[in-house]
């Protein structure tokens, strides 16, 4: 379903969309049916594999939220994956180590429980991109996408500089963090957890698509001179998008950090940007479910290709060059067709 | 803190502006020209540096390195322009930053396919090596300085380029506007390859340089071209002017950063911390630089828009 | 007479030497409609930005209902009621007609940051919406993406959003441009009848429309106002015959 067709509804062109539903749910079936069957056959590292992915795509998911929907080409959104991921960690390294995080204003000694760990990485990633979208936002076109890459490694910088958890080398977690009634440690629960966030956070996305808020912000995209003429400011619009969006990815970093048990500066990289850009242009720019059929299609010829050549990056790049000049439409729009844009 | 290590690291700033320069330069004209984000610019950095390195290997010359830096990167520039890039002008920014990704992606695991992962060395050549006493008794490195006498003399070679040659009437003109100089009989696509063959041959000659006083490796353009954009965002995209005083503001700020933020900080901490802090700091200097532009300036110092 | 809707006083822009606005004083009365007429590059369209928001005067002001202007940017101008049209049709080119028009209903009830209900089964705003289609002559094109329409019909759209704003008064610059002799014909009826809704300030380069329509015109040359009267005035203005019509003649 690209961006347009969400508000469409009601009265929207029915076949069309009728075929984007059906490749949506193919895709979250495909993807929970593979975790479940790789489980059934005990292959562990393929339901990681699965989570991985569905955990990539809830970070690719926040991108959309400002690229596909908003327009806006953030190529720092690594920041706030990292700073969920470190978030996660730095909690856990605490809670582990028993060496309080702060006593003032009150004793807090961090935690390893996931819905605190994931609501403090929220709202660290939002700060984050309150703080970035406010100064990006000045902008727009080639220096919005500079300037947000040029953060991003700010913050890449400051990690790698800071000694206190790890620097260069990480911050390892020894216990993966719980989550009431559920044994994280089993992959298929944690799959299962990851999954149902997906979901949240695709069906968060859909709902605020169709919104006001949500039908302002794709006017931004097209518009912005029209959308100042009908008396509504881009610019706030963006900027809560922005900040939306910096707490879903943040929520993805948290949930990789628990998958590896580990957090370093490389979730930070600016690669790591980049890559949640594929994603999307991989599933098909503007389109709901484009981050899990871009972060799907990634993981899968990280492995196939992976699997044949060390340089497999090579053909990778080769890959995403004929993708981007010759088939803009991404999985999606090659599956369920119908009009590119963005 | 004595104040010759303090001008020994001025001059390392300097040095270190002049070179963000040379790979800022292309990359604000190609944008100011041809409206185009060009992220394998770092590559083409990179591809300098190993074609000094394997020239420089096989016949024993820096200097013939340092040509075959200039003419790889102008080629491989020209190569990838014509390939690749043309595609892209019509194209809008997330195209451009996705093709270019790719690019990265082709040539860095391509070199690291062609020379392993490995850094290589590079030999500062015996006439520049060793160092000389400058006025008031500091010790520099005679190579150093040389690097800072040839960004200097690329740096005023392509204002008179710019500013006094028909090519440069014809850049400028097609930053104007691009139907005007077709219209003016111009060949616009030999243009756009000129332009790009010469960001990328700048490109490659600061990658030869910085390569031979740090090392050589895959990755290694890909610090400088972020550090590049900022300081095209200080600078104002676009103008080579803005480039220039930009490159000499990160430069200067980053080398002096490192080296005086810690001993600030240790004024008034202990220090194990004020080393930690400062060097924490230092890493985010040039950002933060970046950010108070933006603040009073959104467009850049010498950005065409308010 | 009524106290003006809109009055300019002495606004002025220059861009480098080139004086676009050079001391222009004039008003909007309600109910009227008041044509602004002058050569191409004569100032018309960076006057009309000036007003709606765009660009900010170098000197003059701008008032209201008695309110000046200054300090308030475009889209707090629209929220007061000015709806303006493009020279240059400007619309979200990937919305339905609808959904455009949705969107100026949105922004004239200032309340875009709500993040729940679908804003596509909002009767509050698809209400008037339809209405606003209707009174554009747009009905049955509700579902078309703006982007797939004729030239005219996006015209119509940019009219029907500004009906969406609630207007105080209407900025339309050369709506009829492209339009056909059938077109312009049609759109000046709907202006004839929408004057009494809120006053327009028409820019507009169709002669017949303007002399048609308008109370009061105003001739714009080299940025400045040389000559404001009724059509008859204008008509007979010798300097605006030297200036302007001795060109088109
Ligand atoms: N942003 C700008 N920068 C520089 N000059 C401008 C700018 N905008 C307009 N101009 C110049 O100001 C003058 C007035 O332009 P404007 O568009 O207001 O004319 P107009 O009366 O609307 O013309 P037309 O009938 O062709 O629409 C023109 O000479 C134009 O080139
Ligand atoms: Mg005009």
């Amino acid at each position: 379903m690209s961006a347009a067709e969400i508000t469409a509804a009601p009265t929207g062109r029915g076949g069309r969309m009728a075929r984007a539903q059906i490749v949506n749910a193919a895709l979250a079936l495909g993807l929970i049916g593979f975790g479940v069957g790789a489980w059934a056959m005990g292959e562990t590292f393929l339901v990681t594999l699965a989570t991985k992915v569905a955990i990539l795509a809830i970070a690719g998911a926040g991108l959309n939220l400002v690229l596909g929907f908003g327009g806006l080409v953030s190529f720092g959104h690594a920041a706030y994956f990292g700073l969920g991921g470190y978030t996660a960690g730095i909690l856990a390294h605490h809670a582990l180590n028993y060496t309080p995080m702060f006593e003032w204003p009150v004793l807090f000694e961090g935690t390893t429980s996931m819905p605190v760990i994931w609501l403090v990485a929220m709202a660290v990633g939002a700060l984050a991109a309150a703080v970035i979208g406010a100064l990006s936002l000045r902008t727009t076109g080639v220096y919005f996408i500079m300037i947000t890459l040029a953060f991003g490694q700010m913050i890449f910088y400051f990690a790698i500089s800071w000694p206190a958890y790890g620097g260069e080398d990480g911050l390892p977690i020894y216990v993966r963090n719980g989550f009431p009634g559920l044994n994280t440690l089993d992959p298929i629960q944690f799959f299962g957890l990851v999954v149902a966030l997906l979901l949240a956070v695709l069906g968060l996305i859909a709902m605020l698509a169709r919104s006001r808020f949500g039908l302002a912000l794709q006017a931004a995209r097209q518009n912005r001179q029209r959308l100042m003429a009908v008396g509504i400011r881009p610019g706030g619009v963006l900027l809560v998008a922005f900040v939306i969006s910096g707490a879903i990815t943040a929520l993805a970093g948290a949930l990789y950090a628990d998958l590896n048990r580990f957090v370093s500066p490389s979730m930070l990289s600016w690669h790591l940007s980049g890559e949640l850009l594929v994603f999307l242009i991989l599933g098909g720019t503007g389109r709901l479910f484009a981050p899990l059929a871009g972060a799907g299609l990634y993981i899968a010829l990280e492995h196939l290709l992976g699997g044949v050549s060390d340089h497999w990056q090579f053909f990778f790049g080769l890959l995403l060059l004929g993708v981007v000049l010759f088939a803009r439409g991404g999985v999606i729009g090659f599956l369920a067709g119908g009009r590119k844009h963005g | 803190m004595s104040m010759l290590l303090l001008i020994e690291q001025l001059l390392n700033g300097l040095q270190s502006g002049l070179m963000l320069f040379l790979m800022a330069a292309g990359l604000t004209l190609v944008f100011g020209v041809m409206g185009l984000i060009n992220l394998a610019h770092g590559s083409l950095y990179m591809v300098g540096a190993f074609a000094c390195a394997g020239v420089a290997a096989a016949t024993g010359s820096f200097w013939l390195g340092l040509a075959a830096s200039i003419a790889a990167a102008a080629a491989a520039g020209a190569i990838v322009e014509v390939a690749v890039i043309r595609r892209l002008y019509a194209r809008d920014h997330l195209d451009q930053v996705l093709a270019t990704f790719a690019l990265i992606l082709i040539f860095s695991e391509g070199t690291r396919w062609l020379y392993g992962s490995f850094p290589l060395y590079l030999n500062v050549p015996p006439s520049l090596s060793g160092s000389v006493t400058l006025p008031g008794g500091i010790q520099y490195s005679l190579f150093r300085l040389a690097i800072i006498g040839a960004g200097l003399a690329v740096a005023v070679g392509l204002f008179l380029l710019i500013g006094k040659t028909r090519i440069g009437v014809q850049v400028r003109a097609g930053e104007a506007d691009r139907e005007m100089i077709a219209a003016l009989g111009v060949d616009i696509g030999r243009l756009y390859t000129l332009v790009f063959a010469l960001g990328a041959a700048l490109a490659g000659m600061a990658g030869a340089l910085v390569g031979t006083i740090q090392s050589v490796q895959v990755g290694m353009g890909e610090p400088v071209l972020i550090l590049a954009f900022v300081v095209i965002v200080i600078g104002g995209i676009g103008s080579i002017k803005g480039a220039l005083v930009g490159a000499l503001l990160v430069g200067l700020t980053d080398t002096m950063g490192r080296v005086l933020l810690p001993s600030i900080f240790d004024l008034f901490m202990e220090t194990s911390a004020a080393t930690s802090v400062g060097a924490a700091l230092a890493s985010m200097a040039i950002y933060i630089l970046m950010a108070l532009v933006l603040i009073v300036k959104p467009g850049g110092l010498f950005g065409a828009r308010a | 007479m009524a106290d003006p809707i809109l009055d300019i006083r002495g606004l002025s822009k220059s861009f480098g030497a080139l004086k676009a606005t050079d001391d222009v004083s004039l008003d909007l009365r309600p109910g009227e409609i008041h044509a602004l007429i002058g050569p191409n590059g004569a100032g018309k369209s960076t006057l009309i930005k000036q007003i709606s928001g765009e660009i900010a005067p170098d000197a003059g002001e701008i008032r209201l209902d008695g309110r000046s202007l200054s300090g308030v940017d475009a889209a707090g101008r629209a929220r007061l009621g000015m709806a303006r049209s493009f020279q240059v049709s400007s619309v979200a080119a990937e919305f339905t007609v609808l959904q455009n028009v949705v969107l100026a209903a949105q922004g004239a009830s200032g309340a875009t940051f709500r993040f729940f209900r679908p804003v596509m089964r909002d009767s509050a705003l698809l209400d008037p919406a339809r209405d606003c289609i209707a009174q554009a002559g747009l009905t049955g094109r509700e579902n078309v993406p703006a982007a797939e329409l004729a030239h005219g019909e996006r015209r119509k759209l940019e009219i029907a959003m500004a009906l969406a704003l609630r207007p105080r008064l209407f900025l339309l610059d050369e709506p009829m441009a492209g339009m056909g002799t059938e077109g312009a014909r049609a759109l000046g009826d709907l202006l004839d009848g929408l004057r009494h809704r809120a006053p327009i300030l028409l820019v507009e380069h169709d002669m017949d429309a303007v002399f048609r329509l308008s109370d009061r015109v105003s001739v714009l040359v080299y940025g400045r106002v040389v000559a404001t009267g009724t059509p008859d005035e204008i008509r007979a203005d010798p300097e605006v015959q030297r200036v302007y019509l001795g060109e088109e003649a």
